[in-house]
């Protein structure tokens, strides 16, 4: 019972969460409102961290498995995934090392500035 | 056979579960990361329903109970996220501007390519959330207009690139601190990426999985704004 009533704690936040993707009028998925008041509700205190811990980490554990059926979904969309492979390909391979090579850099630089900055005042 | 099929409320479960179960064993026994689980998976199923011409339509409806449990383990990726707070208070400032500097990087980089290729707006809807975990991602996807099984492929082959580029990428561009590292990683190449993190160190496969999180939520703000603005 005890996992039944963890996996019910994270459908509440769902519940909530499609709540307000229903009531505020931002394009954000139920799903990134629901990720945060899970983590404001851990937080705050209102379930403790092992409430919920078994549950979530179980279904963190299975998640690539629960992505095959819409995964398998581009069988049905070969015509539009050949006209689009350019783009496909550029935003896969180039804007990625890209995007890893500016975050890495810049999270770096910081923090290069910040440990300078608590040498000198210790 | 086929009517039995379709009247079974089991198999499409079971081909899930059986098809990812071996592209598993698999990518333990090859060890590349292009033997990717969910890839090896979906290629096995699309394969069997081919054979079978079994329409995607079926297997959809009766695979459905895997697509239910999608919400909640979106919703619980806040308990890792939770359990690394300390983590990210410590380093809090690099850490977000690091993740906000990519997620804008990513964005602009696709809007830009949108606008260079006149993608039309579900072709861009489908590419903006291309460096988010799957999960959040094609969620993405599906609020902006996009299509979320195209950009769950796009998510897949960026997290694959990311994998494959990681060590020689942090080389090239001379990041050697391994907190910045993971974050890099993890921004850039989601769940995928970190694999290669969590081989790389302790604080990288940490900071790349907190990046990863904090990414995902990042972008599910702001690629709307983007949406809305350019495209």
């Amino acid at each position: 019972m005890r996992y039944i009533f963890q996996f019910c704690r994270i459908l509440l936040m769902c519940l909530l969460g499609e709540i307000l993707a229903g009531v505020l009028p931002l394009p954000v998925p139920a799903s990134v409102y629901g990720l945060v008041l899970l983590l404001a509700a851990l937080k705050l205190g209102i379930f403790r961290l092992e409430q919920v811990k078994e549950a979530g980490d179980f279904l963190i554990g299975i998640l690539p498995l629960l992505f095959v059926p819409a995964a398998v979904g581009v069988m049905d969309l070969w015509a539009e995934l050949e006209s689009m492979l350019l783009p496909y390909l550029i935003s896969a391979i180039p804007v990625t090392l890209l995007v890893m090579g500016v975050t890495g850099r810049v999270t770096q630089r910081i923090c290069r500035m910040q440990r300078k900055r608590e040498g000198k005042d210790g | 056979m086929a009517e039995i099929l379709s009247s079974s409320a089991a198999w499409g479960v079971v081909l899930t579960i059986g098809a990812f179960g071996l592209g598993t064993l698999i990518g333990r026994k090859a060890g590349k990361a292009w033997c990717d689980p969910l890839l090896l998976g979906s290629l096995f199923v699309i394969l069997v329903l081919s054979l079978l011409e079994i329409p995607f339509s079926e297997y959809k409806a009766s695979a459905s109970p895997l697509s239910y449990l999608l919400l909640p383990a979106t919703v619980s990726l806040a308990i890792p996220l939770y359990e690394k707070w300390e983590l990210l208070k410590r380093d809090l400032t690099a850490i977000l501007a690091g993740v906000l500097s990519g997620v804008l990087t990513s964005l602009c980089s696709i809007t830009a390519l949108a606008l260079l290729l006149r993608l039309d707006t579900v072709q861009a809807a489908t590419l903006l959330p291309k460096s988010v975990t799957t999960a959040i991602g094609m969620d993405i996807a599906d609020t902006l207009g996009g299509i979320p099984s195209l950009a769950g492929a796009v998510i897949i082959l960026t997290g694959i690139t990311g994998n494959l580029t990681a060590q020689w990428l942090c080389k090239a561009w001379k990041i050697t601190d391994p907190l910045a590292k993971g974050i890099g990683i993890g921004t850039a190449s989601h769940a995928i990426g970190t694999a290669k993190a969590l081989e790389m160190g302790r604080v990288e496969g940490a900071m790349s999985s907190l990046a990863v999180a904090l990414a995902g939520v990042i972008t599910a703000f702001l690629a709307p704004v983007f949406a809305d603005l350019w495209l």
